[in-house]
């Protein structure tokens, strides 16, 4: 990439015509903020079918290396960027908050794709977390089912954008210039399911009243084997029927105040679903109007 | 209907299916009865003698190719746990099914392995997802799951934390259109309650013998790893899941003496995303974008698998109309393109694992990019074609081929569609593979890499269920396209490829020839398509249901994928008019499959080989793992 020092001059500070290649007058957070973004070294590191089209962003066709983005490491310790490319099951998330804990700061990450950005087609699975953004915070979202390389091309220069926009003279901007060293990122646990380490508490609470044989407040029981039996696919009413019938009484879920947050937000979108018609009669009866007058 | 019984001296392969089951039948009259519900076929066997009569279909009737074993759970439908077993001759022909059968509680069946090697993995994975113990098996732990994960996930009776219903479509986001999703209601994404002893702080252990120790590991970590013994000079090597030549999230823990290898665990799981249970709940159509993410270098060999399957399934109904011939001539030419995909991209990447790191890989993913133009012009998308359908295809081919998006340094897009395939058949593909085979064939630093490296015999490769590129360069002329014809495959005239080795060199050849084989069917489709010009896609020329009715009963559609055979095991259990979702939904996934010789293959290589020997199995992880 060519030095292009017109880029840095954004000062009131004129500079003679015949030095404007040699000499750019600007702000420390500019020159800081335009050498990071355009240095931003990914991670050679793909989880799922996204990784094939990152390998296709960095082949010769789209090639992000013309924005900066120079060449991929294989270690952390050597990479500003996360691109989480692909589904994040739960026995992976433990290595990639490894790897992420291992990169230095100032470091970034990009969720590619839906599977990454909210769990994707495959959010129902059992092994799937959805969502990276559960364990690790996400600077960019690219969506997409894989993103073609134009979509990720664009969704690292909107992470360039965002790098344009810190200063350093905000602390909230650059955390790692603080003092001492950063807090890593609690790595999941894998026991009966995944395990974040910030929800230790609850779990020992859980466990302390399961230990007393009492029901804990907000736990979620899983549906009897004697309940499953009746669920038998014999005709598709029959299955609707039962497993509606499990799945009121096995999902229901008391908040520790009492209310149930369900019926609250099922009474929430019934306003707006009747809010919707009535614009939508509204919209009709204008056209109808409008109709009649021509 | 039931023949004389046949001596075991008379046995030949040429004996048919029906024949072999007679025989089986006949020898061990008690144990082998007739599978008779509607829509299934093979024998189910008792299962206390299974092993003896595997042994049987094995050594007597020349069934030497175990292709498939999955497990079934039929909850609500006979309340049993079903192992389903499809044998093969590699000399060709149709399948044995043979069936064992035990209760829902305590689930046991017998063994495989001493028969056939290539059932290790299958077996580990049914012990894993359905909880089916196999006395006799060598290291039956979990595969795909931790060990310690609660319960076997594939049971009917057992649910994920975002449970909504048993099938899709769900009620309330169709017909009424009333959204709400489970993860409104179980905030916390859980579905376990933790047992009282539970002891948080062994979980946080992180030591490193309890880092390998709780992944099932044959490797005996304690000794290697006890410090006061000087007497070894093993080393355990972790390689994965994060590295860059393991094509993915893939695992393996060698155990090294010096720089020579003793033993390789291959460890995966780490892209298990539920492609069944999701699939067991998803309609049949809803499964064919699924299948693009299997395998997702060649989608479409993926889809026509599945297709292939489901088709068989429907044949059985009254209402079913089987593909034109322009169809199936797409098909094939799709399928074929992406094989050429794949083994471009296959090759590319061995060539980074032996040391070529990225340079020649881009020039093969160029020419994989001007087949990705014609994909998405086609289908709609560049990897996740999602094209075809029961019965036909998402759409006819375009007339012209458009570009729809630009970069400042992509041209223009626009040519006519023939124009541009017969281009690309005749010209760019074939010089494309000149130019590799002139600068690699005989290249003297891929020839000391490779030949005689990462070596499996043909007897090893037949049981270890080996498939594709791996079975064919260990001298086995096994090709599911020749052995068992499926589509317009019969009247195309092509080779199957195949080199005596067994090593990785071998392997590499096998994938050039087979590029050739690609275009040289290529050419023959061509002017199939322009003879069919104008016909419909479709037998009544409009679109199958967008729900469709499959009638009762059991299916296997296999494909020669890139990778290797490609199964796919479906099973309707519908009630009248048959089923819109699948009962059970399972995927032989070559890559899986042909891991299971890994460990063999590695062992007394050097360190520096083993990426090599993985690069040459080519394995993609969004099959291995599902």
């Amino acid at each position: 990439m060519d030095l292009n020092l017109q880029e840095l001059e954004r000062t009131e500070f004129p500079v003679p015509a015949e030095l404007e290649n040699n000499i750019a007058i600007t702000s420390l957070s500019q020159l800081y903020n335009w050498g990071r973004r355009n240095s931003m070294w990914p991670m050679l590191f793909g989880l799922a079918c996204c990784a094939i089209e990152m390998i296709a962003t960095a082949s010769s066709r789209f090639d992000f290396s013309r924005f900066g983005f120079e060449v991929m490491r294989a270690t952390p310790r050597q990479a500003d960027l996360m691109i989480v490319s692909g589904t994040v099951t739960k026995k992976m998330v433990v290595p990639i908050v490894r790897l992420y804990n291992q990169m230095p700061e100032p470091k970034y990450v990009l969720a590619m794709g839906a599977c990454a950005s909210g769990g994707g087609p495959f959010k129902e699975g059992y092994n799937v977390v959805s969502g990276i953004d559960k364990y690790l915070p996400v600077d960019v979202y690219v969506p997409g089912c894989p993103p073609t390389p134009q979509a990720l091309l664009f969704g690292m220069i909107a992470l360039q954008r965002k790098i344009d926009g810190q200063s350093i003279a905000n602390g909230d901007d650059v955390p790692w210039y603080g003092i001492g060293p950063a807090e890593p990122t609690p790595v999941p646990v894998l026991g009966p399911d995944i395990i974040d380490p910030r929800q230790m508490d609850m779990i020992r609470r859980q466990a302390e009243a399961a230990a007393e044989d009492m029901a804990m407040v907000g736990q979620r029981e899983l549906p009897s084997a004697t309940q499953l039996v009746a669920a038998k696919v014999v005709t598709a009413e029959a299955t609707s029927a039962a497993s509606a019938a499990i799945s009121d009484d096995a999902l229901s879920f008391v908040l520790p105040t009492g209310g149930n947050p369900w019926t609250e937000a099922e009474e929430i979108r019934e306003k707006r679903r009747l809010r919707a018609l009535a614009r939508k009669a509204v919209r009709a009866s204008r056209r109808a109007a409008e109709a009649e007058e021509e | 209907m039931v023949s004389p019984a046949i001596a075991p001296d008379d046995v030949v392969n040429a004996v048919s299916i029906e024949d072999s089951i007679a025989y089986l039948k006949s020898k061990h009259p008690d144990a082998v009865t007739d599978d008779e519900r509607e829509g299934y076929s093979g024998v189910v066997v008792q299962a206390s003698k299974l092993l003896e009569v595997a042994r049987a279909i094995r050594d007597d009737l020349g069934f030497d190719y175990l292709s498939s074993a999955t497990a079934v759970d039929y909850l609500g439908a006979g309340d049993h746990m079903e192992m389903v077993y499809h044998a093969y001759r590699t000399s060709g022909g149709g399948a044995l099914v043979f069936k064992a059968q035990t209760e829902r509680e305590n689930p046991e069946i017998p063994s495989l392995v001493p028969v056939w090697r290539g059932a290790d993995f299958q077996e580990r994975e049914a012990w894993d997802l359905y909880g089916i113990k196999f006395p006799g098996h060598p290291n039956l732990r979990r595969i795909l799951m931790w060990e310690g994960f609660h319960g076997h996930p594939m049971r009917k009776d057992w649910r994920e934390a975002y449970y909504e219903e048993e099938q899709k479509p769900f009620d309330n986001r169709w017909p009424g259109g009333h959204v709400h999703r489970s993860e409104e209601k179980n905030v916390f994404g859980k579905n376990v309650t933790y047992p009282s002893d539970i002891d948080l702080n062994r979980l946080m252990d992180t030591s490193e013998s309890e880092v390998y120790a709780s992944l099932g590991l044959g490797v005996d970590v304690e000794r290697i790893l006890d410090k006061d013994g000087f007497e070894t000079n093993e080393l355990v090597v972790n390689m994965g899941p994060h590295h860059p030549s393991t094509h993915g999230v893939f695992r393996m823990v060698l155990t090294v003496d010096g720089e020579t290898v003793t033993s390789l665990e291959p460890v995966m799981g780490y892209l298990h995303r539920n492609h069944e249970k999701i699939g067991e709940r998803n309609t049949y159509l809803h499964n064919i974008p699924f299948t693009d993410r299997l395998d997702y270098i060649s989608s479409m060999g993926n889809n026509h698998g599945y297709v292939l399957a489901v088709e068989q399934l429907m044949s059985l109904g009254r209402k079913y109309n089987p593909p034109t011939y322009r169809c199936e001539a797409i098909r094939v030419m799709m399928v074929e393109l992406s094989r050429i995909v794949n083994h471009l991209w296959a090759i590319g990447f061995w060539l980074n694992d032996i040391g070529a790191f990225f340079t020649p890989v881009l020039y093969f993913i160029q020419e994989r990019e001007r087949i990705l133009d014609f994909f998405e012009a086609v289908a709609g998308s560049r990897m996740m074609c999602n094209y075809m359908r029961f019965g036909g295809l998402f759409g006819d081919l375009p007339e012209r081929i458009k570009s729809v998006s630009n970069l400042t340094n992509d041209r223009i897009r626009d040519y006519n569609t023939m124009q541009f395939l017969t281009e690309m058949v005749n010209e760019r593909i074939p010089r494309t593979i000149d130019e590799l085979e002139q600068l690699l064939t005989q290249n003297e630093i891929l020839l000391e890499r490779s030949i005689g490296v990462g070596v499996l015999s043909a007897d090893d490769a037949i049981n270890y269920s080996a498939a594709g590129p791996l079975l064919r360069g260990s001298g086995v002329a096994y090709d599911v396209r020749r052995a068992d014809p499926y589509s317009i495959y019969p009247e195309l005239d092509f080779d199957i490829a195949v080199e005596q080795d067994g090593d990785m060199y071998a392997r590499y050849r096998v994938r050039v020839t087979e590029l050739r084989e690609s275009v040289r069917i290529l050419k023959q489709i061509l002017p199939r398509l322009e003879a069919t010009e104008g016909e419909s896609i479709w037998a009544d020329g409009k679109p199958g249901a967008y729900a469709p009715r499959v009638p009762f009963g059991e299916a296997y559609g296999r494909v020669e994928n890139g990778k290797g055979e490609l199964g796919y095991y479906v099973v309707s259990a519908g009630g009248r008019g048959g089923s819109s979702n699948p009962w059970r939904y399972h995927v032989r996934a070559p890559s899986f499959i042909n891991l299971t010789p890994m460990g063999l293959m590695s062992t007394g290589y050097k360190v520096a080989d083993i990426v090599g020997i993985l690069g040459s199995i080519d394995i993609v992880l969004g099959e291995t793992d599902r």
